[in-house]
């Protein structure tokens, strides 16, 4: 039976352990909502550059010189991965389930046949994706240290997929991260960046009209097409950055609930010890006097 | 007097979103003037500033580094890559931006003329900066 001494360190260390979890969770939820407005303040441009990109892609998608951002190489050998987790652990499965998922990927992928390659933002996602597919990694992104995710952020990544691309260094491009459904809920979703899916609906309908371009469409389409990876790419960091604090208050909530789970039942073993302990001496007590 | 619904978007966030009567914006060959009932037009912008002006008057001006716009009959979008009202600006800032810039434009120079180009773009724009910086 354990001694009376070292359940109360026990319960004491417990009790602390609870005060950080619960600390923990209060500032994840102060965070979550601030990238919850961040991520809603992102959505205004991204929607107007859809728009603006259905209306422009629809005309020069046919034509044999487009971009390769547009269209890709035309083939599909070579695929390009961009992972994105998060910076810190204590956050549930987050990180696996982005990282599980990711692994899947480009078992499949290479199953069939084709080379993998990975591009991993985000301290955790690296180091789970190495063991097993380290040999494919092309690059490592890590935003430790800051304290804000910018727009420069995702423009820097853009930048260097594109100049890979420029390489010729894939053919196909996907971002596979954690899309927010709600704080409770995130799901691992991958998401093609290049050749860039268009948004076609919108071409034939209310914006139909013909547009006139200052300068050429081609020349506006090849400014159009990097911001566009930007921002596609923006908002999947601001998507996996709040779904990142959803899932750690989350934890963070059940850590604290199972610490007090575990306080409640240390609390009981350790009067159940102490009240053995006051009957054993007052047995003692008893039948020595018996004795006499 | 007429007006039209003027929509001011950078990443970052929606920065302006209201009926106005007129817009002048540094389209990529030149300033611009949108009164309500454009053509349908896309147009890439340079650096400069966009003025807004309502009533015959200039409302508000605001710094844009680049970006591209939309223009309809009743509708036009501006996606800046980076909008900062002129008062806002600072010349200490852009100076050092200039800075950079120039940095930048001679690394660039050495490589291919798109590069270059995109420095050079980059540069012009930090300058419209500066500019817009004093004036206001």
């Amino acid at each position: 039976m354990p001694s009376l001494k070292s359940l109360r360190t026990r319960i004491n260390s417990v009790k602390s352990t609870r005060k950080i979890t619960q600390a923990m969770k209060m500032v994840a939820a102060a965070k979550l909502r601030r990238a919850q407005t961040q991520a809603e303040q992102a959505r205004p441009y991204a929607e107007r550059m859809e728009r603006m990109l259905a209306s422009l892609g629809a005309s020069v998608a046919g034509s044999p010189d487009a971009p390769k951002l547009l269209v890709g190489t035309g083939a599909e050998r070579t695929h390009l991965l961009v992972v994105v987790t998060s910076e810190r652990g204590l956050c549930g499965p987050f990180n696996t389930n982005v990282g599980r998922f990711a692994r899947n990927r480009a078992r499949a992928l290479e199953a069939e046949g084709k080379v993998v390659k990975i591009i991993t933002v985000g301290r955790k996602g690296a180091t789970y994706l190495r063991r097993d597919l380290g040999s494919r990694f092309v690059g490592e992104i890590s935003f430790a240290g800051k304290k804000k995710i910018g727009f420069e952020d995702a423009a820097e990544i853009a930048a260097r997929i594109t100049a890979m691309l420029d390489e010729g260094g894939f053919d196909v491009c996907g971002l596979i991260y954690n899309r927010f459904r709600s704080v409770i809920s995130q799901t691992p979703v991958e998401q093609r960046l290049i050749p860039a899916p268009l948004p076609e609906a919108a071409a034939g309908g209310a914006g139909g009209a013909l547009y006139e371009f200052e300068p050429a469409e081609e020349e506006i389409l090849a400014r159009l097409l990097p911001q566009n990876l930007a921002i596609q790419i923006y908002r999947a960091l601001l998507d996996s950055q709040a779904g990142f604090f959803g899932s750690q208050m989350t934890a963070m909530d059940n850590a604290t609930r199972n610490a007090g789970q575990m306080i409640n039942k240390l609390t009981l073993n350790y009067n159940r010890t102490r009240q053995a302990n006051i009957t054993k001496e007052l047995i003692e007590i008893i039948s020595g006097a018996e004795a006499v | 007097m007429a007006t039209f619904q003027l929509e001011l978007v950078s990443p970052e966030k929606l920065l302006l979103s209201r009926p106005v009567e007129m817009v002048v914006i540094p389209a990529a060959e030149g300033e611009m003037g949108v009164l309500p009932g454009h053509a349908p037009m896309i147009v890439a912008l340079r650096g400069g500033v966009i003025s807004v002006r309502e009533g015959g008057q200039e409302k508000e001006r605001l710094f844009v580094a680049g970006g591209f716009a939309e223009v309809g009959p009743e509708r036009v979008t501006i996606l800046a890559d980076e909008a900062t009202p002129v008062a806002e600006l600072s010349r200490a800032e852009a100076d050092s931006r200039i800075a950079a810039a120039e940095q930048e434009y001679l690394a660039a120079a050495a490589e291919s003329p798109e590069k270059r180009e995109a420095a050079m773009n980059r540069l012009l724009a930090m300058r419209a900066m500066r500019e817009a910086a004093q004036a206001g």
